[in-house]
């Protein structure tokens, strides 16, 4: 099994990264929003369009086609041998590159571009994205109580608080940490500085959490192409190879979830770190699930970067901070940087592949090599974690 | 009670659960097989696969695994409600259901706490189960 999946260790790089314009870009469609970062990332890897014989994505909440993976290449007028489009939610983006990986390795394609993201700041109302998303809570056993998605991860945090003593302001400074990562993104939706005192004192959603401790709703699409190490090598851009990938799915509907404290992340970043060769320790950066303030903080305990329990203090303590011990999220990720469905992951990995290409100016994590990424969907329930190197190990 | 609150959707797989709901009972699912319990009734027993499975009327007794407060409504038809509780509850039986816990204490409710069914009327012809506390945990009673 082990050996099986190990057939595409090193067998891909991604070599091109794209984002769109975020924040309120209501002059663009979604599709728009994708196309331009597909366009970006295609311009940033140095490959013919023509190349491209492959395309991956996700769903969208705001223009909800029938078979988007198809709707996106007719789009962008390629005709692939290789496309489809993936709903296992956050963690689409990563899962997207396993298979896209999977389909390069066995030879069904070469190069795959994986592209996602809506309009979902300017393309419906606000009322309109909080009751499209509840599509995640299960219609017939949840929905009759009226829980949102907020509603359901702070059930989760209360159950983190509860047994580990994790506080408000610990998930608060995950929030503070991230904005500061995100003002040093050109890019980022957010601009200003928050500080601990705003998050604990911003509009409460669903008790513990605060509308400062939520992800953003963005316009914004990203992309990423994705080739065979083989091909990587001739290309002017700098490749990222694909050293470990894991996934591991326990449920979707919170009322199915095994555990409120023990997730599949701990098993599918298992899988990445055998597949790579590698530990926590070798991760110099990490790119992690932001949806909530509580979800980088469990990611941090699962994918066994601090003791259970210690997720909060990991981020108290600056350890998460850029020149910390494991800088996390150094977009700014979804609380900052920007949230547009699957695109939310996907800019993930566009930092993950930055920060390993280096010159970053002062967001740069110095030394990066190894950059891990997790990517998580529904409530906590899917699940894909990925391990990138600058070099192949 | 509120009519316009969302009335339960049945379907094949739950018209046993919604049917007894309206009758004031809460079912869930054994598996005659393995003797597991489950809550999301359906075709097969999710731990055997086994299709040999009844319905077992719960004791309606549990505890509060985690819970929230919904500061701001999902959907408009529950505005008017906030502040609400919605809790995950562990039935005495084992698996986990939602609801939301009713009651002049319900905003004091505390993960642990012991908390019973009750059934609250949506529309004229249907019943969803709710939770009532009747032991708070930690003495907060």
């Amino acid at each position: 099994m082990a050996q099986k999946m190990n057939s595409i260790r090193n067998k891909v790089a991604i070599v091109g990264v794209g984002e769109s314009d975020i924040g309120k870009v209501p002059t663009m469609s979604g599709l728009g929003l994708n196309a331009q970062a597909a366009r970006r990332a295609l311009d940033d890897s140095g490959l013919e369009l023509s190349e491209i014989d492959g395309v991956l994505t996700a769903y969208s909440f705001t223009e909800p086609y029938f078979m988007l993976g198809s709707v996106i290449c007719e789009y962008l007028g390629i005709k692939p041998r290789y496309t489809a489009s993936m709903v296992v939610g956050g963690s689409s983006p990563a899962v997207m590159l396993k298979h896209a990986a999977e389909a390069i390795a066995a030879g069904h394609c070469n190069t795959v571009l994986i592209c996602a993201g809506e309009n979902r700041a300017t393309g419906q109302s606000r009322d309109q994205a909080v009751a499209a998303l509840m599509a995640v809570g299960h219609p017939y056993f949840e929905k009759p109580y009226g829980p949102s998605i907020p509603a359901f991860y702070a059930m989760i945090a209360r159950r983190h608080m509860e047994l580990f003593g994790t506080t408000e302001e610990q998930m608060a400074c995950v929030s503070v940490t991230t904005r500061q990562h995100a003002l040093l993104h050109p890019n980022a939706h957010m601009k200003k500085p928050i500080t601990l005192e705003d998050v604990m004192g911003s509009k409460p959603i669903a008790d513990p959490l605060k509308i400062l401790d939520c992800c953003l709703l963005s316009d914004a699409g990203g992309a990423f192409i994705v080739t065979s190490a083989e091909r990587a090598k001739d290309l002017r851009s700098k490749p990222a190879y694909l050293a470990g990938i894991g996934e591991y799915h326990t449920h979707e509907h919170l009322i199915c979830a095994p555990s409120l404290t023990e997730f599949g992340a701990s098993e599918s970043g298992k899988i990445a770190y055998q597949m790579a060769g590698l530990a926590p320790s070798d991760i110099d950066v990490a790119q992690l699930y932001d949806c909530f303030s509580i979800v980088p903080i469990i990611e941090l305990e699962e994918l066994g970067f601090c003791k259970k329990g210690e997720g909060g203090s990991f981020y108290q303590e600056g350890h998460a901070r850029i020149g910390g011990r494991l800088p996390v999220n150094t977009h700014g990720g979804m609380l900052s940087h920007a949230h547009a469905g699957a695109a939310g992951g996907l800019f993930g990995i566009v930092e993950a592949v930055r920060q390993l290409r280096g010159g970053l100016g002062a967001r740069q994590v110095e030394g990066a090599e190894i950059a891990l990424v997790h990517n998580e969907g529904g409530v906590l329930s899917s699940h894909c974690t990925l391990i990138l190197t600058k070099d192949k190990q | 009670m509120d009519s316009e609150l969302p009335i339960p959707v049945v379907n094949p797989d739950s018209q046993v659960y919604w049917d007894s709901a309206n009758q004031e009972r809460l079912m869930i699912r054994q598996c005659k097989a393995c003797k597991e319990f489950h809550f999301m009734p359906r075709y097969l027993c999710p731990a055997c696969w086994s299709t040999e499975l009844e319905w077992i009327q719960a004791t309606g007794l549990g505890e509060v695994h985690s819970f929230t407060i919904v500061r701001r409504a999902p959907m408009k038809e529950f505005d008017h409600l906030v502040p609400y509780v919605i809790a995950l509850i562990e039935l005495n039986e084992g698996p986990r259901m939602m609801a939301n816990i009713l009651g002049p204490d319900a905003l004091e409710t505390r993960i642990g706490d012991q908390v019973k069914v009750c059934f609250e009327a949506r529309g004229p012809e249907a019943k969803v189960p709710q939770f009532v506390r009747h032991l708070a945990n930690k003495g907060t009673n």
